[in-house]
Parts: C-alpha cells; sequence; structure tokens
C-alpha cells in the first residue's frame, strides 16, 4: 500500500465519521434502525492489511465515535469485534483461487453478491456486540436482537448505496 | 521457550484483540457507575467545541419554537412576582431557616443528546467556570431533564432521565405518595414510578412531580402524568405505574440547572447516619 492510497483511505474514514457523527448519531429508524456508516471506513480497507493494524485502526475510530455519542467503549468494542472478526470471515469466503493481492472488498471490485455475504454478517456482529454493551442488564435478549437486526440490514443498505453513488467513477476514493 | 514465543507471535492478533475488548469493557464499565470518575467524554474540551458548533447550527432552526417556550414561561414567573411583592404598608419578618431558599439556578443549553440508547447522555455548554458542579438537577419548563454527571472547564455532561441508571425521587402530587421514577429502556416518551405500595389509590391522569427528599431537585418539579396503573406481576407489594414524561427528550435544548446549597450538610448527615440517598 502506497502513501497515496494510504492518504485517501484516512480521508475516507475522516469523512465517514464526520457524517456519522453530525448526521446519522441521532438517527434511527422506527426507534430500531440505527445507521453505522462509519463501518464502511473498516470494511472497505484491503485485504492484505495485517490483522494488528487493523484492529488498532479500529478501536481508535470506534473510541472517537464514542467520544461523541457519550458511549465511551462500546463503539470501541464493537469495532475492535468487527476488524478481528472481519480477518476470520475474509478467510472463510474467499473465493476459489484466493484474492488477488491488491485487491480491497468493495462493491465494484467484487460484485453485490460477495459484498453482501460479506458485510452483512459482520455489520450483524457489531450491532450485536454494541446493543448487548448498551442493553446490558435492562433490556432483553428481544430488544437486542431486534435493533441488531435491523440495524444491520439499514447499515448494510447505506454502505452499498453510498459505494455506488461515490465510489463509481474511481475506483479508490 | 522459543516455542510459546513463536505460538504467542502466530496469535498476535487475537491477543491485541482480547487485550482491547478488555480495555473497552473496562472503560464501560467505569463510565457507567454513577459515581465512577469519567475520564474522558464529550465534556473534552475538543469534543465539546465541536458538539457546540453543531448545536449553533441545528438549533437556529429551533430559535423560533425556544423564544415562545421562554416567553410563555417569563409571562408565568412575572405573574408569580406580582403575588409575592410585598406591600409597603405591611410587616416585613425575617424568614425562619425552613424558608430560607437553599437553591440556587443557572441556565445552559443543551449541545449533544441522544435518546435511542439504554444510556442516555446531554452535553451541556456550561462547566466549572460557570459554577456547574457534578450532582446538579437539571430540568426545563416542562419537567425533570436529568442530573449532571461530570464537568469539565467549558462543558459538562448530564444524565437523561432516560438512562436506566437515574433514579429521581418522586411523589404522586395529589395523594403524596413518594416513589422513585426510573426508565425502563424503551420509549422515549415513557417511565415507570417504582415503589408505589398496592395500597395506594391512584389513577390515570396524576401527576408526578419531585418529591425535594434527593436534595437534588426542590420539591414540586413536574415529572409526568401517569398514563397506566396496573398490578405488579414481579412484586405483588407495589403497583406497576407508567409514567408519560411531560419533557419532550427530542427537543430539550435550553435547560435549567438546580443546586442545592444544603447538599454537603444533609449528604453528610445521611453518611453519619448510614443511610444510603438515591438521586
Amino acid at each position: 500500500m502506497n502513501i497515496r492510497n494510504l492518504i485517501s483511505y484516512l480521508v475516507l474514514i475522516l469523512f465517514l465519521g464526520l457524517v456519522q457523527i453530525f448526521f446519522l448519531k441521532n438517527l434511527a429508524l422506527f426507534g430500531v434502525a440505527f445507521a453505522f456508516v462509519h463501518l464502511l471506513g473498516i470494511l472497505i480497507l484491503p485485504i492484505s492489511m495485517r490483522p494488528v493494524t487493523l484492529i488498532f485502526i479500529a478501536f481508535l475510530l470506534g473510541l472517537v465515535l464514542d467520544l461523541f455519542y457519550e458511549t465511551i467503549g462500546m463503539h470501541a468494542a464493537a469495532a475492535t469485534f468487527l476488524a478481528f472478526a472481519r480477518s476470520l470471515w475474509l478467510r472463510a469466503i474467499s473465493p476459489t483461487g484466493g484474492y488477488v493481492e491488491t485487491e480491497e472488498p468493495s462493491l465494484s471490485e467484487m460484485g453485490f453478491g460477495w459484498f453482501l455475504s460479506y458485510s452483512l454478517p459482520l455489520i450483524f456482529g457489531y450491532s450485536m456486540v454494541f446493543f448487548t454493551a448498551d442493553q446490558w442488564g435492562t433490556g432483553g435478549l428481544w430488544t437486542i436482537l431486534n435493533k441488531s437486526f435491523f440495524s444491520s440490514i439499514f447499515t448494510c443498505l447505506l454502505v452499498i448505496l453510498v459505494q455506488l453513488l461515490f465510489f463509481k467513477r474511481r475506483r479508490r476514493i | 521457550m522459543l516455542r510459546i514465543l513463536q505460538f504467542l507471535y502466530r496469535i498476535r492478533a487475537f491477543i491485541l484483540f482480547v487485550f482491547l475488548e478488555v480495555v473497552a469493557v473496562w472503560m464501560i464499565v467505569t463510565n457507567n457507575s454513577p459515581q465512577g470518575a469519567a475520564f474522558f467524554n464529550s465534556s473534552n474540551a475538543l469534543v465539546g467545541s465541536i458538539l457546540k458548533q453543531q448545536a449553533d447550527v441545528v438549533q437556529f432552526f429551533s430559535l423560533a419554537d425556544a423564544n415562545e417556550a421562554l416567553t410563555a414561561e417569563n409571562a408565568e414567573i412575572l405573574q408569580t412576582l406580582l403575588a409575592l411583592q410585598v406591600k409597603p404598608d405591611s410587616i416585613q419578618l425575617p424568614l425562619d431557616s425552613a424558608f430560607v431558599a437553599t437553591y440556587e439556578f443557572r441556565g445552559a443549553r443543551v449541545i449533544g443528546n441522544s435518546l435511542r440508547f439504554s444510556q442516555n447522555y446531554l452535553t451541556l455548554n456550561k462547566g466549572s467556570k460557570d459554577g456547574i458542579k457534578p450532582g446538579m438537577g437539571v430540568f426545563n419548563p416542562e419537567g425533570v431533564v436529568g442530573r449532571v454527571k461530570s464537568v469539565s472547564e467549558n462543558y459538562s455532561v448530564a444524565f437523561s432521565l432516560l438512562n436506566t441508571g437515574l433514579m429521581v425521587s418522586s411523589k404522586i402530587k395529589s395523594t403524596d405518595v413518594f416513589g422513585s421514577v426510573q426508565w425502563d429502556g424503551k420509549n422515549s416518551t415513557e417511565a415507570r414510578l417504582l415503589f408505589v405500595p398496592r395500597h395506594v389509590k391512584t389513577q390515570e391522569g396524576d401527576t408526578v412531580v419531585t418529591s425535594g427528599f434527593n436534595a437534588v431537585f426542590p420539591e414540586g418539579i413536574q415529572i409526568g402524568i401517569i398514563s397506566k396503573v396496573a398490578p405488579n406481576e414481579k412484586d405483588p407489594n407495589y403497583l406497576d405505574l407508567t409514567v408519560k414524561l411531560s419533557t419532550d427528550f427530542s427537543k430539550v435544548s435550553y435547560v435549567y440547572l438546580v443546586e442545592n446549597t444544603a447538599f454537603d450538610e444533609l449528604d453528610s448527615l445521611n453518611r453519619q447516619s448510614e443511610i444510603s440517598n438515591e438521586y
């Protein structure tokens, strides 16, 4: 990964983080479907990236969001989990012949079906960790599942939409 | 030995994952204990200033509503003031200590708010510089909003009433029966009134106000209206009361903060007699 790519990834993560903080923070469709668009920043990082780096980036991103959400630790815990699960999940769903070295797991490079099966379970895992931490000791399992289910679908839709709208012309932002 | 090191190196990602998760969980636990020192949150100067910029833009659109509410409240206060004004020909007596005002009020603006989680917090644009202290009560003309949790120089963070960790000592206005209002984490317009015994006659439409027992809020600040009365299934000694909150938490923009100047004395007395008071 060269320095130009690195900067473009940083800009993307920063941009998504700002959108999340300023516009999507208080958004919850029907009170259950939350948007976690900043996850695109973690999902889109190159496949060849080392898990240790990835986990660190995810933890920091989660922590920054936590500051604004006033939920210290929850986003961080969930994002760390997402980053760790990502490397396992990528290995589990690798296409025959493995990934090409420079490939990034984006919609345009990998196709719609693959991207959906890649992102949806990961985002669902993220939501599960997040809402479990949030509802700890108060809400039941039903609330957690309900919120996670709809949040992951909504987030997945947004993540795909963002890629369709902004990633199309150039392969990397 | 080398093998162990090699093994540890191979699972370094997993070790880092576990380590960071432990750190995150530790943060969650520290942050959520009501007495725990919050070591960083949105009262942090940088985060606070960004939230303030955002609130400046967003609240511009609700200025008309805010103005209207303030005017209505001013009119109400003027009316009370007129009734209280001492007539020049009457005798003035020094007040008994029971009537000395022990509450001080301040105003602040909400720059950060959430209502979708089970632990919701508000960020306010006033801090220790303006005399805000942890433990102060937060309310607005509609009703109780929350309690200050931690304070930095310029900003402060408050528990919203929509935080399952916060209990507000309250009473039913018509019968003076007291209980505690606590949010159950489900609906942002409803909370529960706990510890009201079964024999109490109460009905839908009764007003719930602060009791004044907890030394945070003065007596009589509105919390909500009882919207449902049902027998409690878990504990048959108490009623299961649902309170429709009078504060619209999605629109809270300006709030008052109240400090009980006698709080320290009351608190030390409570501690001396080993009573743990709820807030």
